[in-house]
C-alpha cells in the first residue's frame, strides 16, 4: 500500500530539525560552565557599576536585546524550521528548540487561556543559577536572568513580532518557579489549515 | 549545544559593559575598562578550572600546563586549538591564534587594531585564572599585529 502523496498538514504538529550534539563530554560540560561562569562575573560587574536594582534589571534586558537580535540568525540557519502559523507555534519553538539548543533546557509552555497572545515558558532547570544559591544581599528586586527576556524580545522583533518579554516568577526570589511571560503584541495572521477536497 | 555563538555575543555585550557604568573614555577609561575585562576573565577562569575532575589536571611538567590551555581550554571556549606554541623553556610561552574567533567578525588587518586589546583582555585574564587556579602565577598579555592573528603571552612568575 502506498502512502498518500499530500499528507494534510496538522496544525499542532511541527517537523523540528535539531542540530547534532556535540562531542566530547568534558569540553562540553566546560563550554556551559564558561558560559554560566562569565554571566554570573557579568551580573556581578554590573551590580558593581549600578546602585539600583531596576538599572541592572534594564542594563541586562538592553544586554539580551542585542544578543537576540543576532542570535535569531544563528538559531535560524542551524534549525531549519518551517515556518510558523501561531503564536502557539513560536512558543512551542521557543522552548522546545531555541533553549534546547542553546542552554540545554526544554521550559514548558504554559497559555493563558483568557488571552491568545499570552504564554509562558516554565523553567524547571535553569542553568543559569547554577552557582546561585540566593541574590546578594540588597538586590532583592534583581532579576538575575534578565538577559533571557532582552534575548526573546530581540529574536522575535527580528523577525517581526513585538513581544512583552518578563519574568513572572523567579525562584531566586523565593517563588516555587521560575517563569518567563511572553505577551505578543501584533496581531499575526492565523492561517486555517486548509483541507484538501 | 551551539555554545559558542551565544558565548561570542556574550563577551561582545561585556565588552561594552565595561566600558560603561560611568568609566568615561579617554585613556583612564581604557585602563578601567581593560582591567574589568581581565579580572571578570580571571574569575571565570579559575571557576572553570576549578570544575574540572581532578584527574584531567595532573600535570608533569610546566609546559603539559601550556599545552592545557592550547589545546583543551581554547578547544573548550574556542572550538579550535591554538596555532602556534612557543616558548624560550625559561618560563616564557606564547600562544599564537592565526584566527582568534573574537576578531575574526571585524575587519581584517590593521583597521581596527586600537580596538583589538578590548576584545583580548578577557581572555588574558581567562588564561591567568586557569593558570592561577592550577597554582601557577602568572601574567599573561596579548598583542595584535593584524587582526585576526594575535599572541597571547604567558609569563609564569617564579616563586
Amino acid at each position: 500500500m502506498s502512502r498518500p502523496g499530500n499528507r494534510r498538514p496538522e496544525c499542532h504538529k511541527i517537523d523540528w530539525h535539531l542540530p547534532a550534539i556535540s562531542s566530547s563530554a568534558s569540553a562540553h560540560s566546560m563550554n556551559r560552565d564558561l558560559f554560566v561562569l562569565t554571566y554570573g562575573a557579568l551580573v556581578a560587574q554590573l551590580c558593581k557599576d549600578y546602585e539600583k536594582d531596576e538599572d541592572v534589571n534594564n542594563y541586562l534586558d538592553k544586554m539580551g536585546y542585542g544578543i537576540g537580535i543576532r542570535l535569531v540568525e544563528d538559531f535560524l540557519a542551524r534549525s531549519c524550521v518551517k515556518k510558523c502559523h501561531s503564536y502557539s507555534e513560536i512558543a512551542d519553538l521557543i522552548a522546545q528548540v531555541a533553549f534546547k539548543m542553546y542552554l540545554g533546557i526544554t521550559p514548558s509552555v504554559t497559555r493563558n487561556e483568557s488571552s491568545r497572545n499570552e504564554f509562558s515558558l516554565i523553567l524547571d532547570k535553569n542553568p543559569l543559577v547554577e552557582f546561585v544559591e540566593e541574590l546578594p544581599a540588597g538586590r532583592s528586586s534583581l532579576c538575575y536572568c534578565n538577559l533571557l527576556c532582552g534575548v526573546i524580545r530581540g529574536a522575535l522583533e527580528m523577525i517581526h513580532l513585538t513581544a512583552d518579554v518578563t519574568f513572572l516568577q523567579d525562584r531566586l526570589k523565593g517563588d516555587k518557579v521560575t517563569e518567563i511571560g511572553i505577551t505578543f503584541l501584533k496581531k499575526l495572521e492565523e492561517k486555517k489549515c486548509r483541507r484538501k477536497k | 549545544m551551539a555554545d559558542e555563538t551565544l558565548f561570542q555575543l556574550l563577551h561582545t555585550e561585556v565588552v561594552a559593559a565595561a566600558y560603561g557604568g560611568g568609566r568615561g573614555s579617554g585613556d583612564e577609561g581604557q585602563r578601567t575598562g581593560l582591567t574589568v575585562l581581565e579580572g571578570m576573565g580571571f574569575r571565570v577562569g579559575q571557576g572553570l578550572a576549578e570544575r574540572l575532575p581532578r584527574g584531567a589536571l595532573v600535570f608533569r611538567e610546566e609546559l603539559d600546563t601550556i599545552k592545557f590551555l592550547c589545546r583543551d581550554l581554547w578547544g573548550a571556549v574556542f572550538r579550535k586549538q591554538t596555532d602556534n606554541l612557543r616558548t624560550n623553556h625559561q618560563g616564557t610561552y606564547i600562544l599564537q591564534d592565526d584566527n582568534f574567533p573574537f576578531l575574526t567578525q571585524m575587519a581584517w588587518g590593521q583597521q581596527y587594531l586600537e580596538e583589538a586589546p578590548k576584545f583580548l583582555a578577557f581572555t588574558c585574564g581567562l588564561l591567568r585564572g586557569t593558570l592561577s587556579a592550577l597554582g601557577i602565577e602568572s601574567s599573561v598579555t596579548a598583542s595584535v599585529a593584524s587582526l585576526p592573528v594575535c599572541k597571547f603571552q604567558v609569563v609564569i612568575q617564579k616563586a
